[in-house]
């Protein structure tokens, strides 16, 4: 929407977030650009969710803080989060609601025109033929590449995906995998949080290793990852 | 923005329930199971006590909204969408306020069936005085959907959210039906009191105008982590 | 608050032993007899509720406003108090009103303003006990939206009553009843106040504690 909120890098400056007496995050520090693919490697309840959660200013850090291009999200207001687009382990869709509807009414939340958006985003996920069936009807695959369209319908500068290759075939993967990489290419700072070592070492190019809340490695995603987030983790 | 957001909401939710009708059917037939349930507790040697439509009226929409309630965040809470809802650049008290406008249109719905049959089991002139009636059921029902749609809102990630929010918000809005019955009840005497009726109007607005200021002030601290 | 804390609990005993004293000596009222002396803790028992519905009440706001920890524990200590003292009063207040009108319960707007609030806070402590982590601020919320809804019902409650009057003046007491009745009033506040810092030095360490164990993981 507005220029002045853009930013080309994210900065996680040493984030912590506890439960009561439970850690999610202890004292994470991660700066992430424009046209970086980051994946956050790590076993289930390492967490990836809170910081991905964190970083669309969906939960607030107990210490540190996040900047958007070294601005506090409280000095960018809520344009800040035309710049971010966030995808989680629930797709954020309305299973009443049609594939169009659903991508229609998000469009017109983000203040995009919904006309051009929705069809194009519709058939990048490959749902032409089913835009007006609702989406309980859907199988997981399909549902997964609609909100992964939801999420990137107002072309997001901040890309956040928990998870976005579940239930997904081969080819499905091939395409959301390439996406990404364009996404990447055109500016946009991705960071995918996944437990799928073979995807991520495709992918990615940085990986940040998180285990028990802990940042344990990061550096940029070479050759050999399986073996070495087996060494840093302890465990695949 | 604000306002945009707001019927952007409201017209979403509109849209669900247009296709199975779920919410609506469900808390309507509630609503008048209620109202039958007190009448057959109440009615004794075949007449029910007198002034006992006002109090019916109101614990039914009472009953009913907690349900409604409930069910409404349900919707939002099942694909997480309230967090989508959440992250989008929209004002949030602007979700707040089209939540709540999906509540009380639901709730005057539901009024427009329970009155007449209420006015009709217990012979009760409801609209004897019909424009401050109406501004009661609305300043009422208002009131009592402001503190809920907040309530139900911010327990929708609490555990044993459906038994919480009948112990949050009864306490909170007994004094709106305080005033809703006692205004009704004051309507509903012969002759129709109507001064009473629109004194009671008076604290209910103001009521009103409180909750919803701090509902609009906390929404947003309340809702993020 | 630990070095203050003996004299003052000395005082308060003190104060608790002049208020037995002076109300032993009290004169009896009219036609109630012994009966009447509960009213001496049923009326700073309403104060001392209202002292921690006002605590807990400000405390939310700052929970809500800036999330502070420290107005967190001023909050919840509030609201536990708040429902002792109220319990208190809910207690005594049948006792003396069986005897004094003849019911153990009446609809006159004190009584119903008072056990409003009480439910009001009962549900601000099932809130933060099974609400599950994050809850402080959602008691808040409704400790705010109790105190800010209690004017209303006092009036509405008042307008309610004045259709059908009653006789249920609290009586103007006579000064040889005045004093006992202050220093068992000032009694139960100084109680309130020493509870209130326990209460809140309580929490500090269960959050020093909560460090601790986080700061162990590191």
């Amino acid at each position: 929407m507005t220029a002045s909120v853009d930013f080309d890098s994210v900065q996680i400056l040493d984030v912590s977030r506890h439960f009561g007496r439970r850690r999610a995050l202890s004292r994470i520090s991660l700066t992430a650009r424009a046209g970086e693919i980051v994946g956050l490697l790590g076993p289930n309840g390492a967490g990836k969710s809170t910081l991905l959660s964190i970083l669309a200013t969906l939960t607030t850090p107990s210490t540190g803080e996040v900047r958007y291009g070294d601005r506090r999200p409280r000095d960018l207001g809520a344009s800040l989060r035309t710049c971010i687009g966030l995808l989680a382990h629930e797709l954020f869709l309305y299973p009443e609601l049609s594939a169009r509807q659903n991508l229609a009414f998000f469009a017109d939340l983000y203040g995009i025109d919904a006309g051009a958006a929705v069809p194009a985003a519709l058939d990048r996920a490959g749902l032409g033929t089913r835009a007006d069936d609702a989406v309980s009807e859907f199988s997981r695959g399909m549902r997964q590449r609609l909100a992964l369209e939801r999420a990137l319908l107002h072309r997001p500068r901040l890309v956040l995906l928990d998870e976005p290759f579940t239930g997904l075939d081969d080819e499905a993967v091939h395409l959301v995998s390439a996406r990404l990489r364009q996404l990447a290419a055109d500016g946009a700072i991705v960071m995918v949080a996944t437990h799928d070592l073979e995807l991520a070492e495709g992918l990615a190019t940085r990986v940040a290793f998180v285990r028990d809340g802990r940042l344990i490695a990061d550096e940029p995603a070479t050759p050999g990852l399986r073996a070495r987030y087996r060494r840093a983790v302890g465990s695949v | 923005m604000f306002v945009r957001t707001t019927l952007l909401v409201l017209r979403k939710d509109f849209a669900i329930e247009r296709r199975s009708l779920e919410i609506f059917v469900t808390t309507l037939f509630f609503a008048v199971a209620c109202v039958l349930v007190f009448s057959f507790g109440l009615v004794k040697e075949g007449r029910a006590p007198t002034d006992v439509a006002a109090a019916i009226l109101w614990i039914a929409i009472a009953f009913a909204g907690t349900l409604a309630l409930g069910r409404t965040f349900e919707r939002e809470r099942y694909g997480e969408t309230i967090r989508a809802l959440l992250a989008a650049p929209a004002p949030r008290p602007a979700l707040y306020v089209g939540k709540l406008l999906g509540v009380v249109f639901l709730l005057a719905v539901a009024e427009a069936i329970l009155v007449p049959l209420i006015g009709v089991l217990f012979a009760a002139p409801f609209f004897a005085k019909p424009l401050a009636f109406v501004a009661l059921l609305a300043a009422g029902t208002i009131g009592f959907a402001t503190v809920g749609t907040l309530f139900a809102a911010m327990l929708m990630r609490t555990r044993s959210r459906d038994v919480l929010l009948p112990i949050l918000l009864y306490p909170i809005t007994i004094p709106v039906i305080i005033c809703g019955v006692r205004g009704t009840a004051a309507l509903l005497a012969t002759p129709a009191d109507e001064p009473m009726a629109i004194m009671w109007l008076g604290i209910l607005v103001a009521m009103d105008t409180v909750f919803m200021t701090i509902a609009l002030w906390t929404f947003e601290t309340l809702m993020i982590d | 608050m630990r070095k203050a804390f003996a004299p003052l609990a000395l005082i308060t005993a003190v104060l608790f032993a002049t208020a037995v004293l002076l109300i032993a000596q009290a004169p009896y009222e009219s036609t109630m007899g012994l009966v009447q002396k509960i009213f001496y803790f049923h009326v700073p028992s309403w104060i001392g509720m209202y002292a921690a519905i006002f605590t807990c009440g400000a405390a939310s706001v700052l929970v809500l406003a800036n999330g502070s920890a420290v107005a967190d524990r001023f909050a919840v200590a509030g609201a536990e108090l708040a429902v002792l003292f109220g319990a208190s009063g809910l207690v005594t207040g049948p006792l003396w009103a069986r005897k004094a009108w003849g019911v153990w319960w009446t609809w006159e707007v004190r009584l119903v303003t008072a056990l409003l609030l009480w439910l009001v806070f009962v549900a601000y402590l099932i809130v933060r006990r099974y609400g599950g982590p994050g809850s402080e601020k959602l008691a808040a919320a409704v400790a705010l939206f109790g105190t800010a809804v209690a004017p209303f019902v006092y009036v509405s409650v008042n307008f309610w009553r004045t259709m059908h009057p009653l006789t249920t003046v609290v009586p103007t007491l006579p000064r040889t009843m005045g004093v006992p009745m202050a220093v068992s009033a000032l009694a139960f506040l100084m109680l309130f106040y020493l509870l209130l810092m326990l209460r809140v030095g309580l929490a500090e360490r269960q959050a020093t504690l909560d460090e601790l164990y986080l700061a162990l993981e590191d």
